[in-house]
């Protein structure tokens, strides 16, 4: 069998590029609920974390440093298989949404903390002077700074962690891997995995240009 | 106008302020110098409780500053503060760093916050760079936006901590001309600096602090040319030297 018949089999592309489709789909709206739910989360630790409450914050950096050292893999099979035997089982897609969720959580809460500590006393104390309260100053202040300096490693961290959603392929989720895998094995040919990379391409690649804009958008004048 | 009394000030085993008493009257503008470390920007920020002054008390406009059921973002307001580091934010434009409070704290629309914060920019002579970056201004043209966003919201008292230590030399005589026509305009100033020819034509009294208490105080005659304590001389002495 050649190369091209191999890889590039037209027929058997034709054939399974129905069931890659559909995995795109199934890709495009968990990666979507990762980043949103994710970053929210995050966004949501690191500000509850500036409030200094200390027992509140031992508690932020344990879960976020567990999350940020377990393998995303770990954590999906551990909450698909694990969590049934405490009586609720999350279907591969909700195991796989809530596994990658919690890591970005966990990488999203540090890059924001790491931003709101960036910013200077200076900016805290001409806003309090000015008779604005903690939440305005981080409102208006001190988080909109912040935020033009995460843009950059929250982009890459995001774009790493939403590739993850292969992942779900080992709990038996049908998005691009998974779908492409079923597809080799009934077809004998890795054809579809072509259709597959295809498929990430056509995802990712506008994300990260995405990412790129978003940076030099909110790169103010200096 | 400020009436503080017995200032104490702990950071852990330093005892930064040791007692310090200050009245300022209304209308009055007060100097203070002294070597560093000696505890006159800590004294600044007790006063709109930047710093939380271990003991004593301090009232500003009738209103007792360290009592708890104060509401001290009302409070400070009234209490303008301009830093050495201008602390300009750098996400907004001037007229944004001075409107901002205007509207979150004043409670101003838009359009008469932009109004009030056009004519505070007006009075420290920048009007024209309203839509400038604090990054596309000199530090003495940040250093007066700074003060038009404390002027704006039409403080009884301003402080200033060294507002002008960290401009280069040709950039000082503007700051000082503003500081100067608010002082004319009549209001109640306390102004840590070592600018000591601001300090003789414009205060009504200099105070001295060394180890975290008031050594001396006079007008600036007295304090700059007959100083009493042999602390202040040396002091005199060695900044007049460099000056």
């Amino acid at each position: 069998m050649s190369f091209l018949d191999t890889f590039f089999n037209a027929a058997v592309m034709a054939r399974y590029a129905p069931d890659i489709l559909r995995g795109l789909l199934v890709t495009i709206r968990l990666a979507a609920l990762v980043v949103v739910t994710g970053l929210g989360t995050g966004l949501a630790l690191a500000l509850l974390r500036s409030l200094g409450i200390r027992p509140l914050n031992w508690a932020i950096v344990f879960v976020v440093d567990a999350f940020r050292a377990l393998p995303p893999l770990i954590i999906i099979v551990l909450i698909y298989f694990g969590l049934p035997g405490a009586g609720w089982a999350p279907s591969p897609f909700v195991s796989t949404w809530v596994s990658l969720a919690l890591v970005l959580m966990a990488f999203a809460e540090e890059i924001f903390w790491a931003g709101l500590t960036a910013i200077p006393a200076g900016q805290w104390e001409a806003a309090r002077s000015t008779g604005l309260g903690f939440g305005q100053t981080l409102a208006h202040v001190v988080l909109p700074q912040a935020l033009r300096l995460t843009i950059p490693p929250l982009t890459n961290r995001t774009i790493a962690i939403t590739k993850g959603t292969a992942l779900g392929s080992v709990v038996a989720l049908s998005e691009i891997l998974g779908a492409a895998s079923s597809a080799v094995s009934n077809s004998y040919n890795p054809s579809p995995l072509t259709l597959g990379t295809a498929a990430y391409l056509v995802l990712f690649i506008p994300v990260v240009a995405f990412g790129r804009w978003v940076e030099t958008r909110f790169a103010w004048k200096r | 106008m400020i009436q503080a009394r017995a200032i104490h000030k702990h950071f852990g085993a330093l005892h930064v302020l040791r007692g310090v008493d200050l009245a300022v009257a209304e209308r009055e503008l007060v100097f203070v110098i002294g070597p560093s470390g000696s505890g006159k920007s800590t004294l600044l920020r007790c006063l709109n409780r930047l710093e939380e002054p271990s003991s004593g008390s301090i009232v500003i406009d009738g209103i007792d500053l360290l009592d708890k059921r104060t509401d001290i973002n009302r409070v400070r307001q009234r209490i303008g503060m301009v830093f050495q580091s201008f602390n300009l934010y750098p996400h907004m434009t001037a007229l944004g760093n001075v409107t901002l409070a205007v509207r979150k704290v004043g409670g101003k629309s838009r359009a008469e916050a932009d109004a009030i914060g056009l004519a505070a920019l007006e009075r420290v002579g920048l009007a024209d760079r309203a839509d400038h970056h604090p990054a596309q201004l000199s530090g003495g043209q940040q250093q007066r936006v700074a003060i038009a966003r404390a002027v704006a919201l039409e403080p009884r008292v301003m402080l200033f901590d060294e507002p002008t230590s960290a401009l280069d030399p040709e950039l000082v005589g503007g700051v000082l001309k503003v500081m100067r026509e608010l002082r004319e305009s009549g209001m109640t100033m306390v102004v840590v600096s070592h600018e000591m020819g601001f300090a003789r034509s414009a205060a009504d009294r200099v105070i001295f602090m060394a180890d975290g208490a008031i050594v001396e105080q006079g007008t600036p005659e007295a304090v700059f040319g007959a100083p009493v304590e042999a602390r202040t001389r040396a002091f005199i002495g060695q900044i007049q030297r460099h000056a």
